[in-house]
C-alpha cells in the first residue's frame, strides 16, 4: 500500500491521483451514453433531476467517509446519524424562532459532529478498531433515534415550506441539494489535497507507524476526520429531510454500506492512503446511475444490489492488481 | 502476588458473562412480570438459533484475523434458494441441503477472494453482502414463498422438547459442542490462534494459513446457510427481505463474548454465553414492553462497553499513578501478557 507515497512527488503523484478517478468517470460516461442510446428517455430533464436528488445525500456522506477511509479506518455509523439528525432537525425547527432552514442545518450538523467526536475519541484515545466502535455507535444512535422518533412520522405537510422547496427546486437545471454536494466537494477536495490536515490523513493511511515517527498528531487528526464524517452525515440528514419531505424511525437505516461502496468504487482505497472526495462523489453517482439504468435497459431492478456488490469486488480486485504489479516492477528494478 | 492470577482468572470476562446470564435468567422474569420461565427460555433460544450457529465459525474466523460481513446476506440467499427449490417441487430435505450448500459456496467465494487474490476480508465481504442479497432478490423478486411442510415449520417454530427447549436446538447443541472441542483441543484449533496472533510466523512454522482460512470461510458460509434454513422454517416463508442486520448481531455477540477484533484472542465459552445473554436481555426487555427498535441501544451499548471497558482499564493502569503502585516487575509481566496468548485459553 506504500507504493503511492513512494513515488516521486508532483507530476507522478498527480498522474496516480488522476488515474484513480478517470476509470470510474469513464465507466460512468459509458453507462450514461450506452443507456441513453438504448433508451432516449434516460437523459431526460426529469430523469437527471431525480437521479441527482437521489444521489445527493449518499454523495455528501461519501465525501465525509473519504476522510475516514484514507486514514485506514471506516465509519459505519453514518446511516443512523443521518436518521437521527433529520429528526432532531425537525424538532429544532419547531421549537426555535427565526429562520427554520438555518436551524435545520445547524441542528443536523450538531448531531453529526457529536456522533463523529464520540467515534473519533473512542478510536483515537482508546485505540479501538473503528469498525467495532462505529458498529456500536450505529446501533446506539439507531436506538436513540427509535426512542426519540418512536412511532411519529414527519410528513411534508408538517414541514416549513422552505424545507420542502429546497428539495424540489433547481438552479441551472441542477437541484439545490446537488449544489450542496458540489459546494461540499469543492470545500473538501482542497482540504484533502493541499492542507496539512489532509496530507497527514493520507500519510497515516499509507503507513501508520511512519506517521507516528514523523510526529503527526495522530489522535487529533483521527478525531478531526471522524468529526468531518459525522458532520457530513448530519448534514445529509437535512438533505434527506428535504428530499423526501419527511422522516421516520427507519430513515437512513442501511445507507452506510452504499456510502462505503460509493467510496470504494470511486477509487478510495479501502486500505487507506489514496482516493479523493471527488472520486467518492463520482462513485456515488455511478452507483445510482446503474440503479436507474437497469429499468431503462429493461433489466429488472432486482439485479441492482447484485451488480453493486460485484462492482465493489471488481474495484478492490483492480486495486490489488495495481499494487501487486507495482511491487513486482519494483522488485525487478531493484534486482537489476 | 501468588493469589492474584487465580483471582484474575475468577473475574475473567467469561465468568462475568456466565454470571450475567444467570442473573438475567433468575431476575429477568421479575422485571418482565412474566410467570412463565420456560416460555422465556423457549422464546429466547428460538430467536437466537441462527445467531448461535453463525457466531461459532465467526468466532474462529475473527480469531484467525479475518471477518465476514456477508453472513446475513448468505443466510438470506440460502432462504431464497430454499424457497425457489421448494416452489420447483423438490422434497423439503433436498431444499434444506441446497440451502446449506448455497451458503458453503458463498463462503468459498469469500475464501477464494481473500486467500487466493489477497484481498482484505472486510472489503470483500462488504461486496458480497450486496452481491448475495442481490442474487436473493433476483431469485424471488418480490414473491414470498410459503406452504412448507407442517412438521418442518414446527421444527423451526413451535416444536419443543422437555417443555422449554426448541426442537431445533437438538441440532444446534451438537454443533456447539463440536466447535468448542475443535477450537480447544484440536491442532487446527490451536493453529487458528497462532495464525491470528502472527500470520507470518504461523506460515514459517509450517501452518497452512491460506487453507485453514479458506476452510473457515466455507464453514462460516455453510453455517449461515443452515441459519437460512432455520429462518425460513421459523417464519414459515422465504422472502428476499426476511433478514436484516443479522451480520451485525452476530459480530456484536462474538465481540461481546470477549473475542479480540485484532485476532488471536478469545474463546467460544464467552461467545456462547454472550449469544444467550443478548438473546435473554432482548426477550425480557420485549416482554417488559420495550419496542424492538429501541433494543438496538442495548445491543450497541453492550458492544461498546465490552470493547471500551477493557481498553479504558488498560489505559488507567498505564497511568503513572497506578503503575507505580504496581511496581516495575508487575508492569513488565503485564505488558508481557498483553503480547502473548494466555495458555489457559488455548
Amino acid at each position: 500500500m506504500t507504493t503511492a507515497t513512494m513515488a516521486p512527488p508532483s507530476t507522478s503523484l498527480r498522474r496516480v491521483l488522476g488515474a484513480r478517478e478517470t476509470p470510474v468517470l469513464l465507466v460512468l460516461v459509458a453507462v450514461v451514453v450506452g443507456t441513453s442510446m438504448v433508451n432516449s428517455r434516460f437523459v431526460s430533464r426529469q430523469g437527471v433531476r431525480d437521479l441527482l436528488l437521489a444521489v445527493s445525500f449518499v454523495a455528501l456522506m461519501a465525501i465525509g467517509q473519504t476522510f475516514v477511509i484514507v486514514m485506514r479506518h471506516v465509519d459505519l455509523s453514518v446511516g443512523s446519524t443521518l436518521g437521527l439528525a433529520s429528526y432532531v432537525g425537525v424538532v429544532a425547527m419547531r421549537n426555535l424562532p427565526g429562520v427554520p432552514l438555518l436551524w435545520l442545518f445547524v441542528a443536523a450538523a450538531a448531531v453529526g459532529i457529536v456522533v463523529g467526536l464520540i467515534n473519533g475519541v473512542l478510536v483515537a484515545v482508546l485505540k479501538l478498531p473503528a469498525l467495532v466502535v462505529t458498529l456500536g455507535t450505529l446501533y446506539v444512535v439507531q436506538g436513540v433515534q427509535a426512542i426519540v422518533v418512536a412511532s411519529k412520522r414527519v410528513n411534508a405537510a408538517d414541514l416549513p415550506k422552505s424545507v420542502v422547496d429546497l428539495g424540489i427546486n433547481s438552479f441551472l437545471g441542477i437541484p439545490y441539494l446537488m449544489w450542496a454536494v458540489v459546494v461540499a466537494a469543492a470545500v473538501a477536495a482542497p482540504i484533502a489535497r493541499y492542507t496539512r490536515f489532509g496530507r497527514d490523513l493520507y500519510a497515516m493511511g499509507s503507513n501508520p507507524d511512519a506517521a507516528v515517527l514523523v510526529g503527526i498528531p495522530i489522535s487529533r487528526r483521527t478525531i478531526g476526520a471522524f468529526a468531518i464524517s459525522g458532520l457530513c452525515a448530519g448534514l445529509s440528514g437535512a438533505l434527506f429531510l428535504s428530499r423526501f419531505g419527511g422522516t421516520d424511525v427507519n430513515a437512513g437505516i442501511g445507507t452506510e454500506l452504499s456510502v462505503v461502496a460509493a467510496c470504494v468504487i470511486g477509487g478510495v482505497f479501502i486500505f487507506g492512503g489514496s482516493g479523493s472526495p471527488v472520486g467518492a462523489v463520482i462513485g456515488a453517482l455511478l452507483l445510482k446511475v446503474i440503479g436507474t439504468a437497469l429499468p431503462a435497459l429493461s433489466i429488472k431492478e432486482f439485479w441492482q444490489d447484485a451488480i453493486i456488490g460485484a462492482l465493489i469486488i471488481a474495484a478492490i480486485s483492480v486495486d490489488r492488481l495495481v499494487v501487486v504489479r507495482a511491487e513486482r516492477r519494483r522488485r525487478l528494478e531493484s534486482r537489476r | 502476588m501468588n493469589a492474584q492470577p487465580a483471582v484474575r482468572r475468577l473475574v475473567s470476562w467469561d465468568v462475568i458473562l456466565l454470571v450475567l446470564v444467570m442473573v438475567m435468567f433468575i431476575f429477568g422474569n421479575e422485571v418482565a412480570e412474566s410467570v412463565r420461565t420456560d416460555a422465556t427460555v423457549f422464546n429466547t433460544l428460538r430467536n437466537v438459533g441462527e445467531i448461535m450457529l453463525i457466531a461459532l465459525p465467526m468466532t474462529l474466523l475473527i480469531i484467525s484475523g479475518e471477518i465476514d460481513l456477508s453472513v446475513g446476506s448468505t443466510a438470506l440467499l440460502s432462504s431464497c434458494v430454499i424457497g425457489k427449490a421448494f416452489e420447483a417441487g423438490l422434497p423439503m430435505w433436498q431444499c434444506a441441503v441446497l440451502g446449506v450448500v448455497t451458503g458453503a459456496v458463498g463462503g468459498a467465494i469469500n475464501g477464494v477472494l481473500v486467500t487466493r487474490f489477497g484481498l482484505q476480508s472486510l472489503a470483500v465481504t462488504i461486496g458480497t453482502l450486496g452481491l448475495y442479497r442481490g442474487l436473493g432478490s433476483v431469485l424471488l423478486e418480490t414473491n414470498t414463498i410459503s406452504g412448507f411442510p407442517k412438521d418442518w415449520v414446527a421444527f423451526g417454530y413451535s416444536a419443543k422438547v422437555f417443555g422449554f427447549l426448541p426442537k431445533m436446538w437438538l441440532l444446534i447443541i451438537p454443533v456447539v459442542v463440536i466447535y468448542v472441542v475443535f477450537l480447544r483441543y484440536s491442532r487446527t484449533g490451536h493453529a487458528i490462534y497462532a495464525i491470528g496472533l502472527n500470520p507470518e510466523a504461523a506460515r514459517y512454522a509450517g501452518l497452512r494459513v491460506r487453507r485453514i482460512k479458506f476452510a473457515l470461510f466455507v464453514a462460516t458460509g455453510a453455517m449461515a446457510g443452515l441459519g437460512g434454513v432455520l429462518i425460513t422454517l421459523r417464519q414459515a416463508s422465504a422472502s428476499p427481505i426476511a433478514v436484516r442486520g443479522l451480520e451485525l448481531a452476530v459480530i456484536a455477540a462474538v465481540l461481546f463474548g470477549g473475542v479480540s477484533i485484532f485476532g488471536g484472542r478469545g474463546g467460544l465459552f464467552g461467545v456462547v454465553n454472550a449469544v444467550l445473554f443478548l438473546g435473554l436481555s432482548r426477550t425480557i426487555l420485549r416482554l417488559a414492553g420495550v419496542k424492538p427498535n429501541v433494543l438496538t441501544v442495548v445491543t450497541g451499548g453492550l458492544l461498546l462497553i465490552s470493547v471500551v471497558g477493557p481498553a479504558l482499564s488498560a489505559r488507567l493502569r498505564a497511568l503513572p499513578l497506578f503503575s507505580r503502585a504496581a511496581g516495575p516487575a508487575e508492569r513488565e509481566s503485564r505488558s508481557e501478557q498483553t503480547r502473548l496468548p494466555d495458555p489457559e485459553r488455548l
